[in-house]
């Protein structure tokens, strides 16, 4: 075993995935470090995918003038404290904590490197020096929501959920209410797994679901399993996070990808520019980080037609699939005709519409 | 000649000590040939692995939380272990211990405190324990194998921690995120170290060892222990009751188990989510194994354990070694010290075959 | 009501064929007195094993032997560190789940993203997709194929002269090798058997139900793999019975929240999903609880379960 000298220890101590900088580069002037911590195996093809063609994205925008370092399959728990905080001591002055499990962890990191700037997705505590982001993906179930109503024979829709957390109720709402404007009697039948990732449950879920006579199946789960169940009954879903086509040719209509490179390029820049301020930013289509997929050629031209002036809406904001009137699953008003439910309670709504069946 | 096994009279200490260190060391050499294999800087990835964490003062904190609750378990255990009882079940009973204190702080309502906190704790310990019981009835009134009950019983926790923190115990302010309220401040462990993570149930962790180790070799108790699980039947004439030994060994281990369940969640996470089970109670068995079933041992195990945790975590970073390989460094460091037993009981010895002439062997 | 029976069905001879594959393979390593807790980790080696194979090979059967072959080395190590090292057979079980867990991972990483045709029935559509008759046709070689292993090990077991040696060495191993039975040799082969359908049953996923790798996509079926042969009470046909009453309570939770019993059970929309999901486990303690009392002790659990093998010469 070779004796520890002192360059060595350094260099371990400080941890960098620096790649060896030759000649007079390494005179010039130091890099940005970009810090990225990652929930999943960069090669999931959902969720940690999609933000590491976020992290690729700033390094072949702004690659002379920064580094990204990242770590992959971080767990939701204690560990992730010492996951961040060695981002921090390799000299990171921009930490992007890619998932909700990270919430208090970042922010507990935050408050002992306050030089350092974080971004936290999907939460909603910031500190001075902790920002929040996230996608408003429900812009884009609205596109699949139109696409499911048109081309639903039983009218009965499945959603595969993970926990009823506001991302998924908002995906579940949005999703119906978009299908209730092309077929009104459209209803949705929603079963939470407990889990973002358990193919083999997935899979005997969107089953049942089938089984119970939903014909198309939209996932708001991390791998393909229910796309490939229904590619084998002949049945369409939808995408997750990334275009799974290559998982169901036929049975992929389309998929809600997730861009963060927009966002991620932007907040470096303000790092760079010295104006980097702590932010909760929400994006959705007008801003590019929800992006549809192509759609599948058994798609009719007059449902893409549709699904085309959905995004058209978003983009230019003459659209929002939460305008009144709208009932609760319980047959209550909850908005009225001509409001639009504000961003700040879109964030913690927990109804479901009418027309959603649900256990729990 | 051939090579032959031997039965030792007696255990050899040396093999006792040095079966350990070697066994990490050939873990420590593997690595550096696979990762070389992979395309990775071998050397760099087993330094940052199994040294850095050693040195650089700023991982110390982590090493010192995550050790904490894999050598209380750990410690637990090996009393069972030792007793030829065999509980591995402790991540089920870290999970109940966890969810009674957290039953406790929220009954406590906004109180606080020294008494609080004591109670949340206390309250682990019975937790874990009783947890513990159900397999120890099993086994004493009806003969169940407390391997098969405790590991069924392990999924059975992880399913009452889902429903509790999914449903009654949900927090009203989490966005309906699955997971309990974090815990205000004053129900929260001290923090023994300003400035770091490191909270009391770290020096809990670093004492009991040496309690046990006194317990162990001066009291009845660790001698009857020792008895039972080295022979039964020598036990039973000296009057040790089996049953009582089998009851006292799950208890401990349970308790040991919801201890560290309770001083993970009131000193380290402060909040109870799916997450919360992060396989602390499996890896102990590792660790008891590695220490030798001895209390000191089990402390320098889960130590050493820890420090691959961490410095698989730097590696990660350092020169991006795939997640993976941790996983496979910890089976290889147990396989190795699973198997380096035999050499303790056993000596290798160079057997000469008597047919063969002397003339057909020249020098070996 | 709008229940598709048939397919109901058949989703849970999908949920249990996998459990039932890696729990005969169990059945035979615990009737010769060896406890594997590594199941799940053989289970991923064995759907990683066939993912690779199928996608290399693009031949299903091949896929199916290599996954066999993938559990049977996991398995083989693990008998070398307990059965000829005899290390503690509990200690060196986890450690062979981490193993596999993390090669699995290992190896996987390269066959991520990576899809192939799914292994379904071989029948004629006429039959395998006829809206009734897929009941019995419409289904993977490998669900046949695992009913037909219960038969052979049901078999092999009461009726064979292997198995009556296979069941004396689990019984009393000391006996056995006194008869002049190679105990350590039976065990090896018992053990590797288990690997191989630990493997198949692995193969299941990654083969059949979604055919693609995806770290960890086993997801715990191998404890429950586990927990089926102590509920079946170390019998084969209880194992059968076990299995598809298994499949039929993992059906039940995906059921429940989708309102399936609203119409006609209305209560058992008001159970939580978690009691579904433990019942296995809590149903399992319950019946060793059961047969272990019984007056014959420990009913047909191999009395040399879990304890090595010393010969005492």
């Amino acid at each position: 075993m070779a004796i520890l000298n002192r360059r060595d220890f350094v260099r371990a101590a400080g941890a960098a995935a620096t790649l060896p900088l030759i000649g007079s580069r390494a005179f010039a002037q130091e890099k940005l470090k970009v810090g990225f911590i990652f929930l999943g195996p960069i090669g999931d093809y959902g969720w940690t995918w999609a933000h590491n063609k976020g992290r690729e994205a700033v390094v072949s925008a702004l690659g002379d003038k920064v580094e990204t370092i990242y770590t992959e399959n971080v767990p939701e728990d204690a560990s992730a404290v010492p996951a961040i905080r060695d981002l921090a001591n390799a000299g990171c002055k921009l930490i992007f904590t890619t998932s909700y499990g990270y919430m208090d962890q970042t922010i507990q990191v935050a408050s002992e490197f306050p030089d350092v700037k974080f971004e936290h997705c999907t939460g909603f505590k910031r500190a001075d020096n902790v920002a929040t982001y996230n996608s408003k993906f429900h812009e884009g179930r609205a596109v699949l929501g139109t696409i499911a109503g048109m081309m639903s024979k039983s009218g009965t829709l499945g959603y595969l959920g993970s926990f009823k957390v506001p991302e998924v109720v908002l995906g579940v709402n949005s999703f119906l209410l978009a299908a209730q404007k092309k077929n009104p009697a459209a209803t949705l039948k929603v079963v939470m797994i407990d889990s973002w990732f358990d193919p083999p449950k997935e899979a005997a879920t969107t089953d049942t679901l089938i089984n119970l006579g939903c014909d198309i199946i939209t996932t708001h789960t991390d791998s393909p399993a229910a796309l490939q169940i229904l590619e084998q009954k002949g049945l369409y879903g939808f995408g997750q996070g990334a275009d799974m086509s290559t998982f169901a040719p036929n049975a992929h209509l389309t998929a809600i990808e997730d861009i963060w490179g927009p966002y991620y390029i932007e907040r470096t820049q303000a790092v760079l520019d010295n104006s980097w301020a702590s932010a909760d930013t929400w994006d959705g289509f007008k801003e590019g980080t929800v992006v549809i997929s192509p759609y599948n050629k058994v798609v009719p031209a007059d449902v893409v037609a549709e699904a085309d002036k959905i995004q058209a809406g978003y983009k230019d904001g003459s659209f929002n699939i939460f305008t009144g009137p709208i009932y609760d699953d319980a047959g209550t008003l909850r908005v009225k005709e001509g409001e639009v439910i504000s961003d700040a309670d879109l964030a913690v709504m927990d109804w479901f519409v009418k027309g959603v069946e649900s256990a729990a | 000649m051939r090579l032959r096994l031997e039965k030792r009279p007696e255990p050899s200490r040396l093999m006792l000590v040095i079966a350990p260190i070697a066994s990490v060391l050939l873990t420590m050499l593997i690595g550096v040939i696979v990762f070389d294999a992979l395309g990775v800087d071998g050397q760099r990835a087993v330094l940052d692995i199994f040294v850095t964490p050693l040195l650089a003062s700023y991982k110390w904190q982590d090493l010192a939380v995550k050790a904490a609750p894999l050598v209380l378990i750990a410690l637990g255990l090996s009393i069972g272990n030792r007793a030829n009882v065999w509980n591995i079940g402790a991540e089920g009973q870290y999970i109940i211990g966890a969810l009674c204190a957290a039953g406790v702080g929220i009954a406590a309502g906004a109180n606080g405190g020294v008494v609080i906190v004591t109670l949340m704790v206390l309250a682990g310990v019975v937790g874990g324990a009783g947890w513990a019981a159900v397999p120890a009835v099993l086994r004493t009134r009806l003969s169940v194998n407390e391997i098969l009950s405790s590991l069924m019983l392990t999924y059975v926790a992880l399913q009452v921690l889902g429903y509790l923190v999914g449903g009654p115990w949900k927090d009203p302010n989490g966005r309906n995120f699955p997971a309990t309220a974090p815990l205000q401040p004053d129900q929260t462990l001290p923090i023994l170290v300003p400035g770091t993570t490191i909270h009391l149930g770290v020096l809990i962790a670093l004492i009991l060892p040496f309690v046990f180790w006194a317990v162990m070799a001066r009291s009845v108790f660790g001698f009857q222990i020792r008895v039972v699980g080295s022979a039964p039947h020598a036990a039973r004439h000296g009057g040790f009751d089996s049953k009582q030994t089998i009851w006292l060994a799950m208890l401990i281990g349970g308790a040991m188990a919801g201890l560290a369940g309770a001083l993970e969640f009131t000193g380290a996470l402060k909040k109870i989510d799916l997450g919360f089970p992060s396989g602390y109670g499996f890896t102990a068995i590792i660790v008891s194994f590695l220490g030798r079933l001895h209390p000191i041992g089990c402390l320098i195990a889960g130590i050493m354990l820890a420090v691959t945790y961490v410095g698989g975590q730097l590696a990660k970073i350092s020169v991006h070694i795939p997640d993976a390989t941790a996983g496979i460094f910890q089976a290889m460091m147990l396989f190795f010290i699973l198997a380096s037993d035999i050499f303790v009981r056993y000596r290798l010895r160079i057997v000469r075959t008597q047919k063969v002439a002397p003339a057909m062997v020249p020098g070996e | 009501m709008n229940l598709d029976v048939i397919s109901s069905i058949m989703t849970i001879v999908g949920l249990s064929t996998p459990i039932l594959l890696a729990a005969l393979g169990e059945l035979i390593t615990e009737k010769s007195g060896v406890l594997n807790l590594g199941v799940e980790g053989m289970m991923l080696l064995g759907a990683i094993g066939g993912f690779a194979g199928a996608v290399l090979t693009g031949n299903p059967w091949l896929a199916v032997i290599i996954a066999a072959m993938a559990g049977a080395l996991g398995a083989l190590l693990f008998g070398f560190f307990s059965l000829t090292l005899n290390s503690n057979q509990v200690a060196t079980g986890l450690a062979l789940t981490i193993f596999g867990t993390g090669v699995s991972s290992l190896v996987g990483l390269s066959f991520t993203g990576r899809i192939v045709a799914p292994f379904g029935s071989l029948f004629p559509a006429v039959l395998s997709r006829d809206p009734f008759w897929k009941v019995i046709f419409g289904y993977s070689p490998l669900v046949y194929f695992a009913l037909i292993m219960v038969v052979a090990v049901a078999w092999f077991l009461t009726r064979t002269r292997s198995g009556l040696i296979l069941r004396a060495v689990g019984e009393n191993d000391h006996s056995a090798h006194s008869i002049g039975y190679s105990v350590v040799g039976v065990r090896y082969a018992a053990v590797a058997f288990g690997g191989a359908m630990a493997g198949i049953g692995g193969a299941y996923f990654s083969l059949v139900i979604t055919p693609m790798w995806a770290e960890r996509m086993t997801a715990g079926r191998g404890w429950i793999a586990l927990a089926l042969v102590v509920f079946a009470g170390w019998k084969t046909g209880r194992l059968l019975i076990g299995a598809y009453l298994f499949g039929v309570l993992m059906w039940t939770e995906g059921f429940a929240k989708g309102g399936g019993f609203s119409a006609f059970l209305p209560i058992a929309q008001s159970i939580p999903s978690q009691f579904w999901a433990a019942m296995p486990y809590l149903m399992t303690v319950v019946v060793l609880a059961i047969i272990s009392s019984r007056p014959s002790g420990g009913g047909n659990a191999p009395a040399c379960l879990g304890k090595p093998f010393l010969p005492s010469n």
